[in-house]
C-alpha cells in the first residue's frame, strides 16, 4: 500500500471514529426513549383492556370536589370542584370519581398521581372497607419520596371521602397484590382511614395499626387476584 | 401477607445483653415469650405456625439515650429519587450521613449506621440496628423528588388505635407503637431546629406512615430533604453542615425528655 493509501486510510478511521464517538450519546437517547415508549404502550394496553368506569346518561351530574396538589407546592392538598355525572351506586361512583383524579386537574403540576396509572378495581365491603386495585404504574411512575407518595394516597382518601361516604378505609393494591410501600416510602400494608366519623382523626394520617388484614379483605385480595389473572 | 414473623423481646430490664433478636423472615415460625431463668433479656423462644410474632414489654429500667442510629435510606439497586442532573437519593444520604454522624460523635452519641457502602438492607435489617440497642433514637433520611428547594421535613408515625391487650405482647410488626408518643417529641425537637435553617420548612413534625419506622422499637424519625431535582448538587451540598448541626441540637434537646413508654401492667415510664 503506498504512503498516501495509508494516509487516506488513517484519516477514514479517524472521521469514523468521532462519527462513531458524537452519535453514541444520540443513539442512548434514542433506546431510552424507545424503551420508554415500550412501557407506556404496554400500560396504555392494559388501560385500554379494562372496561371504563360505566356513566350512564341516567346519572345526574353533580359537584363533586376533587384534591390535587396545591399549585404553591407545598405538600399540601386543596379541594377543586367539578360538575360530574356520578352514579347513586357507591362502587360505580367510587370509579368515576377515582378515574377524574387519575385523569387530572387542568394544571398538570398540580396532580397528584401519575398520569399512565389506572384503577383496575374497586371494590366495597359490607364493613366500608374499601379495596382499590391501581395499576403498577401508580407505584413506578410516581416521584419517590415521603412528601410525594403521602401526598398521592392523601388526595385518593380525601376525594374518596368527599363523594362517597359509604367508604370508610381504604385498603390499597398493586396489580392485584398487597406490596410494602407505594414507592419505597408509604406503607401499604394496612388501610388507610377515610371517614374522619369513625376515627375523629384526619384520613390517611391513621393507618398505623388500625388493622391487620383482615379476613374480609384477604377475600377481597383473593378476589381481585382471581380478576387480573383472567 | 408477608409478615415479619420472628420478633424480639424487648428487653429494658438491667441485663448486659440487651436487644439481640433480628428479625427474619421466616413464614413458619414464631416467637412466644415465656419467662426465663435469665430473666426477660433472654426470652424463650418457641416455634408455632401462622401467628403473629410478639415480644413481651417489661418494666422499664433507667437507661439514658446514648446512640443514634443513623439511617441513610436506599442503596444498591435501589438508587432511590433520582434528579435531572444524575443526582441520585442513594449516594447524595450517604454524605449527608457521615456530615451528621461527626455532629453527632461531638455531642458525646455512639452512631451506628445502617450501612456506610452502596447496599441495601432490608426495612427490617434496619430497624433491627435500633432494636438491638438500649438507649437509642433511630433517624432516616431520605433526598425528596419534590417539595420546595432548600427545605426540610421531619416525619413520624400516626398515633396507634387504643390497645385492649393487656398481656404486655405486641406484635413485631408494630413494634414502633409504644414510641409514638416519644418519637413525636424528637421530631418535633428536630424540627424546630431545622426550622429555623431552613426557610420555609414546617415549625413541627409531620405525620406519615413511613414503612421503616413502622418496625422500629425506639423513638424514630425520618427527615427528608428537598431536593434531588435542584437544577446545581452544590445547593443540597451546601445544606449538609445546616441538616447536620440541625439534628445533632435536636437529639440533645431530645435526651432530658428521654423516658422510656409506660408500659401494659406498669404504672409509668422512668425517667432515664
Amino acid at each position: 500500500m503506498s504512503p498516501r493509501a495509508k494516509v487516506w486510510l488513517a484519516g477514514g478511521l479517524l472521521a469514523a471514529v468521532i462519527a462513531a464517538a458524537l452519535y453514541f450519546p444520540a443513539l442512548r437517547r434514542q433506546v431510552n426513549r424507545a424503551k420508554q415508549l415500550t412501557e407506556q404502550t404496554a400500560e396504555q394496553a392494559r388501560r385500554e383492556l379494562l372496561p371504563p368506569a360505566p356513566v350512564t346518561s341516567g346519572d345526574p351530574k353533580v359537584k363533586a370536589k376533587m384534591f390535587w396538589g396545591s399549585p404553591a407546592e407545598d405538600g399540601s392538598l386543596v379541594p377543586v370542584t367539578v360538575e360530574l355525572p356520578l352514579s347513586s351506586d357507591p362502587v360505580l361512583r367510587a370509579k368515576q370519581i377515582l378515574n377524574t383524579l387519575l385523569a387530572g386537574p387542568v394544571d398538570a403540576e398540580a396532580r397528584t398521581l401519575p398520569p399512565d396509572a389506572a384503577l383496575l378495581a374497586f371494590y366495597i365491603l359490607p364493613d366500608g372497607t374499601a379495596v382499590a386495585d391501581f395499576s403498577e404504574a401508580l407505584a413506578t411512575s410516581i416521584p419517590s419520596g415521603i412528601q410525594s407518595e403521602e401526598l398521592a394516597v392523601d388526595s385518593i382518601t380525601r376525594t374518596l371521602e368527599a363523594n362517597v361516604p359509604q367508604v370508610q378505609r381504604l385498603k390499597i393494591l398493586i396489580h392485584g397484590q398487597e406490596v410494602d410501600t407505594l414507592a419505597g416510602h408509604l406503607d401499604l400494608t394496612q388501610t388507610f382511614q377515610v371517614s374522619m366519623k369513625e376515627a375523629g382523626s384526619p384520613p390517611a394520617r391513621a393507618p398505623f395499626g388500625v388493622s391487620a388484614i383482615t379476613a374480609p379483605i384477604e377475600r377481597a385480595i383473593e378476589k381481585v387476584k382471581r380478576a387480573t389473572k383472567h | 401477607m408477608l409478615a415479619v414473623l420472628l420478633g424480639l423481646a424487648l428487653s429494658l430490664a438491667n441485663s448486659s445483653s440487651g436487644l439481640r433478636a433480628k428479625p427474619q423472615t421466616a413464614s413458619n415460625t414464631q416467637v412466644t415469650p415465656q419467662s426465663s431463668p435469665a430473666g426477660p433479656s433472654n426470652p424463650a423462644r418457641t416455634a408455632s405456625v401462622n401467628q403473629p410474632a410478639v415480644f413481651p414489654l417489661q418494666a422499664a429500667p433507667r437507661a439514658g439515650l446514648k446512640i443514634v442510629v443513623l439511617d441513610p435510606a436506599h442503596g444498591g439497586t435501589d438508587l432511590g429519587a433520582r434528579g435531572t442532573e444524575g443526582i441520585r437519593e442513594s449516594e447524595v444520604v450517604l454524605q449527608f450521613t457521615a456530615q451528621i454522624k461527626r455532629a453527632l460523635e461531638e455531642q458525646g452519641f455512639q452512631v451506628i449506621l445502617t450501612r456506610e457502602g452502596n447496599d441495601n438492607p432490608s426495612f427490617d435489617d434496619r430497624s433491627a440496628r435500633a432494636n438491638a440497642q438500649r438507649g437509642a433514637v433511630f433517624i432516616t433520611l431520605h433526598i425528596a423528588s419534590t417539595g420546595l428547594s432548600g427545605t426540610v421535613r421531619t416525619y413520624v408515625m400516626p398515633d396507634p388505635p387504643p390497645s385492649n391487650d393487656t398481656t404486655g405482647l405486641i406484635p413485631w410488626d408494630r413494634a414502633q407503637a409504644p414510641f409514638v408518643g416519644l418519637s413525636h417529641k424528637l421530631g418535633d425537637m428536630v424540627q424546630a431546629e431545622l426550622a429555623q435553617r431552613f426557610k420555609g420548612s414546617p415549625d413541627t413534625a409531620l405525620v406519615a406512615p413511613v414503612r421503616q419506622l413502622r418496625t422500629t422499637a425506639a423513638p424514630a424519625i425520618a427527615v427528608e430533604i428537598s431536593s434531588v431535582s435542584v437544577e446545581d448538587r452544590a445547593e443540597l451540598d451546601r445544606m449538609i453542615p445546616g441538616v447536620a448541626e440541625a439534628i445533632a441540637h435536636g437529639v440533645v434537646a431530645f435526651r432530658p425528655s428521654y423516658v422510656l413508654p409506660v408500659m401494659p401492667g406498669t404504672s409509668s415510664g422512668v425517667q432515664p
